[in-house]
């Protein structure tokens, strides 16, 4: 038992004084505009603190000054990385307030495109992740892979990035002829470089060494903060709303075979091929974090391949969209659905005319974000890019 | 050089010297900033190729070799520019530092058989030295930014290259203990012959210290995994923060001609230096000879040729590197240290040990398979102590062991050369 008054511990207990630094928000690894304050000694961190709003657009009181289906574009740039899943929850949300049920057909197309957004987004996670880390090449790599999914969805709606294409209602237009057959080769071409990625990073031993057992979040902390997504499932808990959420977000995955990518007694599911678990990962810690999402996009390819199987076969058209003097019936709803990087929320409220009252959006990237002072606790200044980029946060989604 | 403006030319002396050494500085300067140049465009092709595009392309007609000048060109016309809290003087004066110390390192690295701008028996201790100055420059242009990320980068520097000096001294001076000298051009010549005789095959010992000795140059010339010091995703751009234009780039020249000059250390202490896979100018006998002295063509012929060998081999540590660093992720700090101290440090003492006690007790080498030259691979050892001996003055003895030619006659033992030709 060591004491103050131990002589040892004066020798070791070296500090300089303490240093406050500026991470961001011009900064090559806060992902957007995040400014990350942080107090140091040394190389030791003692508290980071972020801080937000440089990308604050007033998403919201737009919203409540154009109708629903005006605002779908705005949508597109809350987490522009994944602006058909942006959509989706928009599209679903306005859905249910007017009560309106779509087509198979539209709910085949809408998983789809939901699938092939989150592949895009995690694949851009990913590489990213591998920026923070120092390593550029699986960057390249990643984009290679996402810029087919943009190809795919420029055939769908025109845009590559803000797409605008899942509208209350239905969706902009059907598939082109011929996508299913683009879109199935793409999937062949993606499944074998996902080795690549998991042989650059996953089972990289340096990669293991930078984050396994870094910036461990416990699922107590993870469901206390209001964490979501692959964040929520990367600490062992096994909540995804493609499953378990509203009867609105769950119908259209009414029928797919999919099992909820997280580690349960042990193991994660095994039903693809994937590298082991290194002894030093925690549960909770950023290797698994990041580990949960090369597995979702597997998962992901799977759930395509069904989807174009069940389309194929799907009866209905592709929806009316409702139009933009649709008159709202009053009420207030909020749903959530599964975006890539967590759980997306709109909150409506309507006073029986074309334009709601209020729009209110509940960010999974804000809540992912509100941990970092928690996990970057008397960490090494390194050990902040590797936690910020295992939270995958975007902050248009953030700032709104 | 200055030789033959003094007797050929009948300059004064200080004139010839002066003449000589402006001559040698040009030509390093031109040499090393072709050659950083080359390296640019080269990481920029290889990087593009690793990740699956084709990187420059257009500037400068095909395969885009003009990119990097032209980016030169863009840096010398960008505003020199100093932040406001920076000590000028030591912020305009750090770049100059390190480019200095980088390039004087060349003074002493042999492009050929005798080929070296300053032929010096410490070439290696003269090389190891000069190289530890760049870091001053980092910590000085990281101090005086004025910035907090540059400070970061500057101990960050100082952390790690001092570390990784310990182990990089350790691996390198298994050469000098193997050859009997620090002079490189004799290290090169003892290497002479086919590959076998590369000291790298020597045992497995030294085999094992030249990728000790790899890591350690990485880690030392802050590429990546070991590139903290200007660590762009935790950083910003580390040292390098408030720099910009020439002053940045000569930092980067820096950066690469330390490449360069590592990977060709590791070339003579290692791969035989300017000594081909096959001795094929020797066997024609173009090749100077141990004791030739004067000119001739067809040995300065054996010479470019050898310069070629050498460059090529320094080329593709270099590669090697860039490979590395576009591959891998990058260490922490803690790792990075750890790396160096628990297994650099150990890695490098035992070999150190093992092979020193491989030559001590002659155990069998693939350097012994095949002989240098008619006089035996322990020959060319014999007559290189001999012609130090001869300039010493002694040249009454016939064989010696032990470099050392200033110690006195009666502590070197001295053994008939007979003896040691019989085993060639």
């Amino acid at each position: 038992m060591t004491t103050a008054d131990d002589s040892r511990i004066l020798e070791f207990d070296v500090r300089t004084e303490e240093m406050l630094i500026n991470m961001g928000p011009q900064h090559p690894s806060t992902h957007g505009v995040l400014r990350v304050v942080l107090r140091t000694d040394g190389e030791i961190v003692f508290r980071a603190e972020p801080q937000i709003g440089y990308l604050h657009r007033c998403a919201e009181k737009i919203g409540e000054n154009l109708s629903p289906r005006q605002w779908v574009p705005y949508t597109d740039r809350l987490d522009y990385l994944a602006g058909m899943n942006m959509n989706l929850g928009w599209a679903l949300a306005v859905e249910k307030l007017l009560g309106l049920e779509v087509s198979e057909k539209v709910g085949h197309i809408r998983v789809l495109v939901a699938e092939l957004g989150r592949i895009a987004s995690h694949l851009v996670a990913m590489g990213t992740y591998g920026l923070d880390l120092g390593s550029f090449t699986p960057f390249l790599y990643a984009f290679r892979e996402r810029e087919k999914i943009l190809n795919l969805f420029e055939d769908v709606c025109g845009a590559r990035l803000t797409y605008s294409y899942m509208l209350p209602g239905g969706v902009m237009a059907d598939l082109p002829p011929g996508w299913l057959e683009k879109c199935e080769q793409f999937l062949t071409e993606l499944e074998p470089v996902i080795a690549d990625y998991h042989a650059l990073l996953t089972s990289n031993q340096i990669f293991i060494k930078r984050t396994a057992a870094i910036g461990v979040l416990s699922a107590e902390d993870a469901i206390g903060y209001g964490c979501s997504g692959p964040v929520l499932r990367g600490s062992g808990v096994d909540f995804d709303l493609r499953r378990d959420g509203e009867l609105y977000c769950t119908r259209m995955y009414q029928g797919y075979t999919y099992q909820v990518i997280v580690r349960k007694d042990g193991h994660y599911p095994k039903d693809h091929d994937y590298p082991p678990v290194p002894p030093e990962a925690v549960i909770g810690d950023c290797w698994h974090r990041f580990y949960v999402r090369m597995l979702e996009v597997v998962q992901s390819i799977d759930l395509v391949r069904q989807g174009i199987e069940r389309y194929r076969q799907a009866p209905g058209d592709c929806g009316v969209p409702v139009k933009m003097t649709q008159r709202l019936p009053k009420g207030e709803i909020y749903l959530e659905t599964e975006a890539p990087k967590g759980q997306m929320g709109f909150h409506l409220i309507s006073d029986g005319s074309a334009i709601p009252w209020r729009v209110r959006i509940r960010s999974s990237s804000f809540c992912n974000l509100s941990i970092v002072p928690i996990l970057c606790q008397n960490c090494l200044i390194a050990d902040v890019p590797a936690v910020i980029g295992s939270l995958d946060v975007v902050l248009g989604e953030i700032d709104r | 050089m200055a030789e033959f403006f003094v007797d050929r030319l009948s300059l004064s002396a200080p004139v010839g010297y002066t003449l000589a050494a402006l001559i040698q500085c040009v030509l390093i300067v031109a040499l090393i900033g072709v050659a950083a140049l080359l390296f640019i465009w080269m990481e920029r092709k290889i990087s593009g190729r690793i990740q699956d595009r084709w990187g420059p392309n257009r500037v400068g007609g095909k395969f885009g070799w003009f990119q990097t000048l032209a980016d030169g060109m863009k840096l010398l016309t960008k505003e020199d520019l100093a932040p406001k809290d920076a000590q000028v003087i030591l912020f305009r004066l750090a770049p100059y530092v390190s480019f200095a110390a980088s390039f004087s390192a060349y003074l002493a690295l042999p492009f050929a058989d005798g080929w070296v701008i300053a032929p010096m028996t410490m070439g290696l201790f003269f090389i190891l030295a000069v190289l530890g100055l760049e870091v001053f420059g980092v910590i000085l242009g990281g101090y005086a930014s004025g910035s907090k990320w540059s400070l970061f980068g500057a101990i960050r520097q100082a952390a790690q290259v001092v570390s990784y000096e310990v182990p990089l001294a350790m691996c390198a001076v298994v050469p000098v203990f193997l050859c009997g000298t620090m002079d490189l051009v004799a290290i090169g010549e003892k290497q002479a012959g086919l590959f076998t005789n590369w000291l790298v095959f020597h045992d497995p010992f030294t085999f094992v210290i030249f990728w000790v000795y790899f890591t350690c140059t990485v880690a030392s010339v802050n590429r990546s995994p070991f590139d903290l010091p200007e660590a762009e995703s935790e950083l910003v751009a580390g040292f390098l923060t408030e720099y910009s234009g020439l002053r940045w780039s000569f930092f980067f020249m820096a950066e690469y001609s330390s490449m360069l000059l590592v990977s060709g250390l590791a070339a003579i202490l290692f791969f035989g230096g300017w000594n081909g896979p096959l001795p094929i100018f020797h066997c024609i006998g173009w090749a100077y000879q141990q004791s030739e002295t004067t000119w001739r063509l067809t040995g300065y012929l054996a010479n470019l040729a050898g310069c070629v060998n050498f460059l090529a081999k320094a080329v593709l540590g270099v590669t090697v590197m860039m490979w590395v660093r576009w591959t891998l992720p990058r260490l922490r700090i803690d790792q990075v240290i750890t790396v160096c101290l628990k297994y650099c440090v150990p890695l490098a003492a035992i070999c150190f040990v093992g092979a020193l006690m491989w030559q001590t007790l002659a155990w069998p080498s693939p350097n012994d398979l095949v002989p240098v030259t008619p006089a035996g691979k322990a020959g060319v050892r014999e007559q290189w102590v001999l012609q130090q001996a001869k300039n010493a003055g002694r040249e009454n003895l016939v064989g010696v062991s032990g470099p050392a030619t200033d110690m006195p006659v009666t502590d070197i033992v001295v053994r008939p050369l007979e003896q040691e030709g019989g085993e060639g």
